[in-house]
This record gives structure tokens, sequence and C-alpha cells, in this order.
């Protein structure tokens, strides 16, 4: 028999619910503040640091860390729905996001205790950014073909080459980085790659910036040149970063983030139709509903079993491949059914608007993160085929 | 497979493991397995495993009836043990208590209606009947002057035409002229048409659920054993993304579906998030059923297409599946008006309400 792969139903516990309120009113104060547009998808986040404080300030950043590290001790799941709010009123969480979902736990699990004295309570109060370093120009899919090298010397190592698509690192004020610390061995070639804690923001680094076909600046080429990285900021085990990198995976692939980057489309699909659709509009919105709330109870069940303790590597790769390609797919069949919606739609401008965004944004969905292909190669080691 | 942690499951699946074998069955031409297999459940109190015991069942839970069901979707079970437990379930709605032997529930689509007039005499058709022609009693949903009806109707009393459905199971039309039921009483509120469909569509759901599960393992198992080119077709990059897949919509399809039956287990009353949730359950597990299938097939080739194969008997059933108590159309419809109704604001807070 194959692997089983459940997907149990967890219930949110009561105080997420409390916890959901409680995100949705801050919100709501932030967006009659004028922070942010929920109905304007295409801005940048750059400008929102004071956000990131404000979020900081209500707990809700490391939400799941210890509190010696300024954390709250609170669960995986009101994680979950802190994250989901945010992302379905389009909130500007990218200067904060990477640190709260994977940065932090990493340096957790692997940094000095006196690096995790200085920099976690700084991601808690919503003061710095991080920045994800694995992919190269040579080297995406295939990660262990990364050849930016990190050379020992005196104290420390000194790193030379190129990062590629590294999102937000012109505003990030840490990086975390795979370098090349010795070449692969015969008998594994994922040997020999180290991870390291970077300070951006010094001189051995510059950040070029790269433009994407949405019109936006995500993400930069960042080149490494003789920058010096202090030995205590290698993070785990020399030469094996690649058994780190799985168990961080599962903590990007599987939340709610992999299947609500365009959900905008449909609640906005939703507002042009009206109360009383006809049958293609009804038939429409009744099936992406279904899938929507399929999609999103797996994802609650694999967060449930993240706060079991366990490693649920092969369903978050199952949430993120059914997920980013619904998400990517979702813009277009929006636009199927816009097709018949009413000139008179008050909102169908913005509706027009927020299309031809999530048009442009949806190729890059199932790349992001990890590709499609590459995920199905994951799923099929679970099932026993490789 | 996933392993049963309960006793009513756990008591189904060595039932089904001795005597409804996929493989033994499909090669009994004569349907000599039909009998015993029926006799072993009903032994085992599992048909009206949703009828408390003053009623005549064996009161268990909602739940545990559930993965019952999803069970015998593992097994594509054919003998009317999902339309049984139905039946048994509408009847106890009422407080009817239920007869031995076989039954189904009626009408098994939304757009069908039977009516009550006013002699108590029932009337209507209803098409599309799973198991109708194997039924000894029909538990009846009706509408009349003071509402909602639930009847338990003696099947020698109506009019069956036999029907076939893709899954070469009995889908009948059951035609009620004036007849008098043994038993009619009112239906508590809430006990609608809708509910029962829901119900209905839930049970179908985790049957789907279950042969996608057996539809992912023997094709895993065959994928490793044929050979092709010189290796195991398993080896090949693109039928591995094929049943990455298989196994994505085999999740989908079994997560949609538990969560439904964990909904309608835990909830007071079928309101708009259970018919979220069980509504969803039937759009999703269609839609796997459709995908799934043709995957499992895919890696199959020409083999899976015979009839001495047993993969037919989870991916026609599945696909035969979908049209009972309502389609994936039928509720994607109904669920796009709830949303639409409701209004966009509305629609996250339905979606992220558990
Ligand atoms: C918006 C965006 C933000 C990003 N942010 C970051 C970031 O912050 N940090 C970072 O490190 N990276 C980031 N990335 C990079 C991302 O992780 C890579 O793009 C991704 O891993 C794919 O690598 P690649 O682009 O080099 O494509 P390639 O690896 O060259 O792949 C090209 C194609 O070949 C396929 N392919 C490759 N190998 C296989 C295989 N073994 N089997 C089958 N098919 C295969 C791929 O699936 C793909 O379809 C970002 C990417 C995007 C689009």
């Amino acid at each position: 028999m194959t692997a089983a792969l459940r997907f149990d139903p967890i219930r949110l516990p009561e105080k997420c619910e409390q916890l959901r309120k409680e995100v949705r009113a801050f919100l709501a104060e932030e967006i009659a503040a004028g922070t942010f547009d929920p109905h304007k998808p295409n801005r940048e986040d750059t400008d929102a640091p004071e956000f990131s404080r404000r979020v900081g300030a209500k707990g809700w950043l490391g939400m799941t860390w210890p509190k010696k590290y300024g954390g709250q001790e609170r669960s995986f799941l009101e994680r979950y729905v802190v994250t989901e709010e945010m992302r379905v009123a389009n909130a500007p969480t990218r200067r904060f996001f990477v640190a709260d979902r994977q940065s932090g736990p990493v340096l957790i699990k692997y940094a000095p205790e006196h690096i995790k004295m200085d920099i976690l309570p700084r991601i808690c109060r919503g003061e710095i950014c991080f920045a994800i370093g694995m992919s190269e120009p040579n080297s995406g899919s295939d990660l262990f073909a990364a050849k930016t090298r990190a050379t020992k010397t005196d104290g420390g190592y000194l790193i030379n080459g190129t990062k590629i698509w590294t999102s937000s690192a012109h505003i990030a004020d840490y990086m975390i980085a795979i370098f090349r610390t010795s070449p692969p061995t015969k008998e594994n070639r994922r040997h020999g790659l180290t991870q390291f804690l970077v300070k951006m923001k010094q001189p051995g680094i510059k950040v070029n910036p790269i433009g994407q076909i949405t019109g936006q600046y995500e993400f930069n080429e960042v080149v490494f040149t003789d920058f010096f990285v202090p030995e205590d900021h290698v993070l785990g085990e020399v030469d094996g970063a690649w058994k780190q990198a799985t168990s961080e995976l599962a903590y990007e692939r599987s939340g709610p983030e992999r299947f609500l980057e365009t959900y905008y489309v449909l609640t906005e699909l939703v507002r042009a139709v009206g109360s009383n659709p006809d049958t293609r509009s009804a038939e429409g919105i009744g099936r992406l509903v279904a899938q929507l709330h399929t999609m999103r109870r797996m994802s609650v069940s694999v967060a449930g079993m993240l706060q079991a303790g366990k490693e649920p590597v092969v369903e978050a790769s199952i949430v993120k491949d059914i997920g980013t390609v619904w998400e990517q797919q979702l813009p277009h069949r929006v636009r199927d059914l816009a097709a018949f919606v009413e000139e008179t739609a008050t909102n169908r401008e913005t509706l027009e608007r927020q299309l031809d965004f999530a048009i442009k944004t949806a190729p890059k969905l199932t790349i992001q993160g990890g590709t499609t292909e590459v995920l199905r190669g994951i799923i099929a080691r679970g099932l026993g085929l490789r | 497979m996933a392993e049963s942690d309960n006793i009513v499951v756990e008591t189904a699946e060595k039932i089904f493991a001795d005597l409804a074998d996929p493989q033994t069955i499909n090669n009994d031409k004569k349907n000599s397995w039909q009998a015993p297999l029926w006799q072993a459940l009903s032994e085992a109190g599992l048909p009206l495993a949703w009828v408390p015991d003053d009623l005549g069942g064996s009161g268990a839970s909602l739940a545990d009836g559930f993965a019952l069901l999803n069970a015998a979707g593992r097994f594509a079970v054919a003998v009317p043990l999902a339309e049984t437990m139905l039946a048994g379930w509408l009847l106890a709605q009422a407080k009817i208590a239920s007869p031995e032997g076989e039954m189904t529930v009626l009408p098994a689509s939304p757009k069908d209606r039977i009516t009550v007039n006013a002699d108590g005499a029932l009337s209507g058709r209803a098409r599309g009947v799973p198991f109708a022609k194997a039924a000894k009693h029909f538990a009846v949903l009706a509408h009349g002057k003071d509402g909602v009806s639930i009847a338990l109707v003696d099947a020698a009393k109506v009019r069956t035409e036999s029907g076939l459905n893709v899954g070469y199971d009995h889908s009948d039309t059951v035609t009620l002229d004036k007849v008098q039921p043994v038993t009619i009483k009112a239906a508590p509120k809430g006990a609608d048409q809708t509910t029962l469909m829901l119900m209905g569509g839930v049970a179908r759901s985790l049957q789907i659920a279950g042969a996608l599960e057996s539809m992912l393992d023997i094709s895993v198992r065959y994928s490793n054993e044929r050979v092709a080119f010189e290796k195991k077709i398993s080896k090949f990059q693109a039928v591995q993304h094929n049943l990455a897949r298989l196994a994505g919509e085999s999740a989908a399809a079994l997560a949609a579906a538990t969560s439904a039956a964990d909904a309608i287990a835990n909830a007071k009353s079928f309101d708009d998030e259970v018919y979220l949730e069980a509504a969803s359950a039937k759009i999703r597990c269609a839609e796997a059923a459709e995908k799934g299938g043709a995957i499992a097939h895919q890696v199959h080739g020409a083999i899976g297409f015979t009839i001495e194969h047993i993969l037919h008997r989870y991916s026609l059933r599945a696909l035969a599946w979908r049209d009972d108590f309502g389609s994936e159309s039928h509720w994607a419809v109904e669920l796009g008006k709830l949303v639409a109704s409701r209004g966009a604001d509305e629609l996250w807070p339905l979606v992220a309400s558990r």
C-alpha cells in the first residue's frame, strides 16, 4: 500500500476566531487610515515600514516563537489565521513575511544564542526585513548546483559569487543564504553547501534591481565580492545545508499565501455579478468557491500537522501544487465569467484593473518557492516511485 | 490506505476484505457474492448504522457511519449499503423504525418531487434512484399541503423501471401512483429535500474519495510492476508527474469529503457553513473523479480498459456517483447563488468559518 495521504479535518479552536476578529478590526482601521487600499493589488510594499511595526506591536510576528526571543508561544493555527486575514485583505506584508514564516524559525533552530537574542526580538517588533538567497544564475530548481563560494579566512568566510531572483534584497536587513563551502562528493552531490546569516547593506554586496513583467520591482540580483561573514554567522552544520533546507520548505509551501495571491479577483467578480447571478456565473462562482474551500481545508490541515510537530513535506507539496495551479488559473476563469457582467456593474473598472494585474502575475505563481515539476517530483518520491 | 482506528470501520473492512475483494467480484459473472456480503454486513448491523437502537438500528455515530462509507468506497462496494444507511437515517429523523433488508431513498435528485395527497397517499416520480430494484423498502421525502413528510413505503407497491448508471449499478426510475405508505410522519424542522440531497451528496463524496484512494494505490503498484523501454514505467518522469497529480486529486477529494462529514457530524443544523462544506465536497469530489480517474486509466494503459481488470470498478463507479443527489453542476449553481446572495464581502467570512 502507498503512503497514506491524510488531511484530517482540523477545526480552528475558539481562540482563533477571537484572534480573527482582532485582526479584521486592526486591518479595517489601517484601511480607514489609508495605509493601504485592499482593492489595489499592484502596489509595492517597500513603503510600509510603519505598518510592520504596528503588526509587531500587536504581537502578530514570531507568534509561535519562545517568549524569551520576543515571541508569543502561540500555536501555528493562530499564526495561520493572521496570515490568511492579512493576505485576503491585501495588506502590505512583504517587509516582514519572509522573516516571520521562514528566516526566524531557521535562526531559532541553527543560530548561536547571542544572535537569536539580538535578531529575533527585532523581527517580532517588525523592525527588520529578511531575504532568502538560494537561487543562482545556473542553479534554480537544482539547488545543489549552487556555486557562490564561501572561502575560510581568519575569523570567518569570504563570499564570492552571485545570487539571483532574491525577493526584497533591496530592502532587506539580512539574508539567509546557502554558499558552497566544499565541492560535492562522489557519493553525495548535495554535500558541500552551508547556510549563512548575511548582514546586508555592507561593503562587498551589490544589489541590482530586476524588473518584472507586472511592471513591479520585487526581486534582484545580489553580487558578492570578497564579502566577509564572521564565523558565528554559520547556521547549522558546515557542508550540511541540504538536510536543513527540506524542513524549511514545509513551512514555505503549505500556507494560505500559496492559493490566495490572486484571490481578490474572485471577491470582485462576486461583487460585479450582484445578488442575482445568471446560471453560468452562479455555476462558475460555485465551482471556484468549492475548489478554494477544499484547498483551504487542506492547508489548515497541514498547519495542524506542523502544530503537532510533524514534517508534512509531501502534504505541503500537494497543497502548493494544487494551490498555485489554482491561483494561476483563477484570473483566467474570472475573466471568462466577467465577460457576462453587466456594463453597469459599479465595480467594473476595479474588476478589470485587478484582472489585468492578476493575469500578469499568474505565470510566476507556479515557479516561486519551487516549480510545479519539482513539487511533483517530491510527491512522486513520497509515493515510493523514486 | 488509511489505518482505521474505529471499530465500525474495522469490522466493515474485515467483511469487505473477506467478501468484497474487487478481483474476486470482478471474476464472478453470476453475482453470487452479493448475498453473502449483504448478509455479513446486516449481521454486523452496518446498513442500519445510523438508526438508533430503539428504532431497530445499531446506533453508530454520524462520524462512524461516514468513515464506514469512505471504507466502502475504497472497496467500490456495490450493494445498497450507503442507500440503506441514508434511508435509515431519513426515517429516524421522523422517528420511524427501520425494517430489515435493503432500502433506498426517494427522491435521489434535487429536481424530482414526491407529493403527499390529502389522504396521505404518495405520488410522483423519482429518477436515478440507486438500487431501487434491490430495495425491499423506500424511505421517501414528500411535500404536502402541511409541509414536508417522511414515509416508509413497501417496494411491492411502486412501479420500478430498471436502469443502469455508467458504473453498471442499478439506477432506476420509481413511480408512485397514489401509494399508501406503511408509515408517514411529519418531518422535523430542518429535515427537507435540500438536507437529504446534501447528506446523500456527502455520502457519495466519501465513496468517491475512497475509490480514488484505491485508484491511486493500484496505479502506483502497477507503475512499479510494468516494464517498458527496459525500465519500470514508474521511473519515467512523465508518469511520476501524472501519479503526483492523481495523489493531489485523491487528497483533495478526501480532504473535502472528510471535512464535510466532520462538519455535519458536529453541526446542530444544516446552516450556511454546513451547506458550503457539503456542496463543496460533492463538487470537488466529482471533479476529482473525472481528473483522477483519467490519470489512473492513462497509467494502466490498455489493460485498465478491459472488463477483466478491476480499475473500472472504481473509475466508472466514481464517475457514476457524481450524478446522484445532485451533480456538481447543480451544486455549483446553488452554491454560487448562495455566495451571491450573501454578497462579496461575506464570501471570505464564509470560507474562513472553520
Ligand atoms: C517572483 C519570484 C520570486 C522569487 N524569489 C526568490 C527568492 O527570494 N529567493 C530565491 O532564492 N529564489 C527566488 N525565486 C527563484 C525560484 O525559487 C526559482 O525561479 C525556481 O526555483 C526555479 O528555478 P529557475 O528559475 O532557475 O528555473 P529552472 O530550474 O531553470 O527551471 C526551468 C524549467 O525547467 C523545469 N525543471 C528543472 N528541473 C527539472 C526537473 N528535475 N524535472 C522536471 N522539470 C525540471 C522547471 O520546473 C521549469 O519549468 C523567485 C522566483 C520568482 C518567480
